[in-house]
């Protein structure tokens, strides 16, 4: 069952049961983003409140399976109150951590283990990557934060 | 023991011992598997079709002179003759069309027969538990040619409700419904729904992709018009699917893709397409796997399907009882609790895990159940859900399959408190 442990680490199911930040913010002043997994249906929205270049509050909403859910609240912990490029740095890195090789996550000294050690928390969700399937569950909340972002850019 | 040609009378440990996917180990245990609704697993004597095919005999079908090339069509042509008996068609061969799944069937009748016969204020009428399957092509026709898609209501009770039917049915021309959901289990009255369709001048459409292998199909009993299958899920090959139709219907159908194989003659100045059944097989058709789809009937016919149904009800009856008794409401059944007029499909939304996470711990004991919305998307909304984690039975699937879920279910119900 070791896989498995991988997988749902206590962390993972502690965020899933007990999400962090969930709810709404009210647009506007706050923006709203939706992403969608069509294959299994998983949904996730983030509501970003941006002042002076930091993302001072956020809120998820959403359903899907404890991957999907655990990993939106580990987000949004891990990014509220931090400056956009400090999140866009932490998006990156996660999303490098789900497409590292299997190999390079067993062994203890390679390069992507740095970005791990950065990750805190979030470092419970690299398990995830040995399961393939459910890596786009894991990245949901992820790609959605980033879309947001974008948009956010992109309005003046 | 495990000869082939051995099963003449139904012992599910003799098709299970016939059947060489079940003999896999997964993460340390024997497999379980339970998605025989998605696709079953073949037995040896339809693997062995395949594989004599391509060893001695491996020609294209149609116009070949030399030997193997006629063995190769006769193989062919004996698969259509083996599908006509097993459904009872009336005019045999002649109205078998095969096609790359049930998938294809349908769009082949909503674009051949749907496009040609029906436009704007025409009526085709579903029921809300179709597979997409038996959606979108007719989608795709409302957005072509204009008619109206509508759809028969699902009660409380997981069947058809027909409380409304006389109102429903006005403009409709044809009916086009599952015999079997995927996702429920129910099975629907055909025959009642066929009696209905007539009385009103429109015809009837049946998507038996979940029928055909597990209770006999007869589309004269059950006076249909139309009767869509794939071969995978009764046993035999992917690639390779069924539309049956009357013989007068299928004369006054247009083709539907166009090449090779569908003509009757073709000049620089255009085409005339053959008539029968090959008019709507352009290209060459799947031909091992008309030879593998032979074998299944056979093996099938050998197991009686009225056996095959005899069995599914037995392990439904069984695993609702003890899911029951296991979890009481913690693991809510999605579908009818009385197995008449019910297959072995039983969907399940465990009360705080996801689908995907149930199926996920399930992996773990060699356990293969599918988690989703099952192409099923109306049906999921109409009962509030994202996803079930389901699970199916096949003839090979004994009450020792059940066992290991329970204990699988357990440990997933555990692990997420
Ligand atoms: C009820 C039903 N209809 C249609 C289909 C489509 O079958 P296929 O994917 O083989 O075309 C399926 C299987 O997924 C099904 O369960």
């Amino acid at each position: 069952m070791s896989n498995l442990e991988d997988l749902y680490r206590e962390v993972i199911l502690d965020h899933y049961r007990s999400p962090r930040n969930r709810g709404e913010l009210e647009t506007p002043p706050a923006h709203r983003v939706e992403g969608f997994n069509p294959l299994c249906g998983d949904e996730v929205t983030a509501y970003l409140l941006v002042d002076d270049g930091v993302l001072t509050d956020i809120k998820m909403t959403g359903h899907g399976c404890s991957i999907s859910q655990s990993s939106s609240s580990l987000m949004s912990a891990a990014v509220k109150g931090k400056p956009i490029e400090q999140v866009r740095a932490l998006i990156t890195t996660f999303k490098k951590l789900m497409t590292v090789h299997e190999s390079s996550i067993e062994s203890t000294d390679s390069a992507p283990l740095q970005d791990v050690r950065s990750l805190g928390e979030l470092a419970a969700l690299q398990g995830v990557v040995k399961f393939p399937v459910r890596i786009k569950c894991a990245t949901l909340a992820w790609n959605t934060l980033n879309q947001g972002l974008d948009e956010l850019d992109a309005t003046p | 023991m495990a000869t082939g040609q051995s099963v003449t009378s139904f012992d599910p440990r003799l098709v299970r011992a016939d059947t060489p996917a079940l003999a896999r180990i997964i993460n340390g245990r024997p497999i379980t598997y339970l998605d025989s609704a998605a696709s079953s697993l073949p037995p040896r004597p339809v693997i062995d079709a395949m594989s004599r095919h391509y060893e001695r005999q491996h020609a294209n079908v149609h116009r070949g002179v030399y030997q193997t090339a006629n063995e190769s069509t006769q193989s062919y042509e004996g698969a259509r003759e083996a599908i006509a008996r097993f459904i009872h068609a009336p005019d045999g061969a002649e109205e078998i069309v095969f096609t790359k799944n049930a998938t294809e069937s349908f769009n082949l009748l909503a674009k051949s027969w749907g496009a040609k016969n029906l436009g704007v204020g025409d009526v085709v009428l579903l029921s809300v538990m179709e597979h997409h399957a038996n959606i979108v092509p007719w989608f795709q026709l409302r957005d072509a040619v204009g008619i109206e898609v509508r759809f028969i209501p699902v009660g409380d009770d997981y069947r058809l409700d027909l409380s409304n039917i006389e109102e429903l049915m006005k403009g409709v021309r044809l009916v086009s419904v599952t015999a079997m959901s995927n996702v429920l289990g129910t099975v629907t009255p055909l025959q009642e729904l066929a009696r209905i369709a007539h009385e009103h001048g429109a015809l009837i459409a049946v998507d038996a992709a979940q029928l055909v292998g597990h209770a006999p199909s007869n589309v004269v009993d059950l006076d249909v018009d139309f009767f869509m299958f794939s071969a995978h899920k009764m046993l035999g090959p992917t690639g390779l699917g069924v539309l049956w139709t009357r013989r007068d219907i299928l004369a006054e159908m247009p083709p539907f893709l166009g090449g090779g194989g569908m003509i009757a003659d073709v000049s620089t100045s255009g085409y005339v397409p053959a008539k029968g059944p090959t008019r709507f097989e352009a290209g060459t058709p799947p031909i091992a796997e008309a030879a593998g789809l032979s074998a299944a009937v056979t093996f099938l016919e050998g197991l009686g399907m009225q056996n095959i149904a005899q069995h599914d009800r037995d392990l439904t009856r069984d695993a609702l009882a003890r899911i029951d008794d296991e979890f009481g409401g913690r693991v809510r059944i999605i579908g009818p609790r009385d197995t008449e007029q019910r297959g072995g499909v039983i969907s399940m939304d465990v009360e705080g895990v996801h689908a995907h996470d149930v199926a996920q711990v399930l992996d773990q004991f060699g356990v293969c159940v599918r988690p989703g919305h099952h192409c099923a998307k109306p049906l999921m909304k109409r009962f509030n859900l994202t996803a079930t984690a389901r699970a199916s039975f096949g003839p090979y699937s004994l009450v020792s399959d059940t066992d290991v879920l329970i204990e699988a279910l357990n440990d997933a119900v555990k692990l997420f408190g």
